[in-house]
């Protein structure tokens, strides 16, 4: 019955049961980040910060990496990842630009050809 | 009886907040959305609402996956939002409603809607951002709010259908509410838009406009799509639909539309704005 994916929608990992069970640890972490000294002690030791969560090793990698695809694939949920996302100063046309392999100007244009 | 004014329905991206912080309302890339508030600000002046009935999703400020409610409801006398984790100003705190509240809290549960009560909730841009737009520099401190929280964010979510039915339960309930309170109604977050994975960026542009189209006068057919259908449609995020349904469920079956606007893109995001006045 549960499928972590929407078969029909590429590029779309559905945020469901098995991926919140995949991901808790890495989205606590995430979580975390809404508090600023959580946010110095991640900068300080950012791999002794996630061993702190019990991200696992592909986690704990993609954190490292800022390779946000592969945290998706990992259980992470785009709403706390936004905080990740918030802590290394990147905003969501700079999130957007780094998933779909484009620059951040290109990736803005595309928002505005949606309107036209 | 306490009596329903009408709807709104608005975007609540964190940017608009940090746009309004920075005083960019006029700028080239802001001015055409901000452009889309003038009349609903003048209708609020006009009306002068006591209380604002407030669907928005919590984006992981006061709800965690830990204990993740899949509706939830405020009766608290205030409301703190607080540092979200990237920077959007914290705001000054949201007045609170303890009367109306509960008795929706009552009127829900005899409707089998079996809410989260919170007596402490912190509010994220969610719910500020539009109050924010409504009443600019953040004078809204006068208008009594009640929360309700809708699950967007993991599936499995409350069905469009479910969100328009919970809807309609509050509007019964503010109805049958002794007082002579006017309540307005938010809907809030929309359209299109998908943050996450390789589609990032997905925008539909002409399925904002027939779900615009449709939410005034047909609410029902909407409540046909499924939350599987809305991400494919509408983006990952585009669930949020949901709330404007919720918000359209407590207005009478006949609506006037008052004002329409929408702009692509305010951030990642299709931004769309309705006033709907409800005829009885």
């Amino acid at each position: 019955m549960s499928n972590s994916s929407h078969a029909d929608v590429p590029g779309t990992i559905k945020f469901d049961g098995p991926m919140a069970t995949k991901g808790y640890a890495l989205n606590k972490m995430c979580y975390s980040f809404n508090e600023a000294s959580a946010r110095e002690a991640f900068k300080q030791d950012e791999a002794g910060y996630c061993d702190r969560f019990g991200l696992t090793p592909e986690q704990k990698a993609a954190i490292l990496d800022r390779d946000i695809l592969a945290l998706l694939r990992e259980g992470g949920s785009i709403y706390y990842l936004a905080k990740f996302a918030g802590l290394l100063g990147l905003n969501v046309q700079d999130v957007g630009a780094l998933q779909t392999g484009m620059t951040v100007e290109a990736f803005k244009e595309k928002l505005v050809r949606a309107g036209e | 009886m306490a009596q329903v004014l009408g709807g709104i329905t608005t975007s609540h991206i964190p940017a608009i907040g940090m746009a309004m912080d920075r005083h960019e309302e006029d700028t080239p890339y802001w001015k055409p959305f901000f452009d889309g508030y003038p009349p609903v600000r003048a209708w609020l002046e006009a009306q002068q609402p006591d209380i604002a009935v407030v669907f928005y999703n919590d984006h992981g400020l006061e709800f965690f996956l830990d204990k993740k409610p899949t509706f939830a409801i405020g009766t608290a006398p205030q409301y703190h939002n607080a540092d979200e984790g990237w920077g959007i100003k914290p705001i000054p705190p949201v007045t609170g409603e303890t009367e109306l509240s509960w008795h929706l809290v009552n009127q829900l549960i005899d409707d089998e809607f079996d809410m989260t009560v919170c007596q402490e909730l912190r509010v994220d841009h969610g719910l500020t951002v539009p109050l924010s737009l409504m009443w600019p520099g953040n004078r809204y401190q006068h208008i009594k709010v009640i929360p309700v929280c809708i699950n967007c964010e993991r599936h499995p979510m409350p069905s469009p259908k479910r969100c328009y039915k919970l809807g309609q339960s509050i509007g019964r309930g503010i109805r049958s509410f002794a007082g002579d309170q006017k309540v307005v109604v938010f809907g809030t977050g929309g359209l299109s838009h998908q943050l996450d994975g390789e589609r990032a960026g997905f925008i539909n542009k002409a399925f904002d406009q027939y779900c615009m189209d449709t939410l005034v006068g047909h609410p029902e057919e909407l409540t046909r799509l499924t939350n599987d259908d809305l991400v494919e449609k509408a983006g990952a995020q585009g669930v949020e639909l949901n709330m404007w349904l919720a918000m359209r469920g407590v207005l009478s079956e006949h609506v006037t539309e008052l004002h329409r606007h929408y702009h692509i893109p305010v951030s990642n995001t299709a931004a769309g704005v309705l006033v709907l006045e409800n005829e009885d």
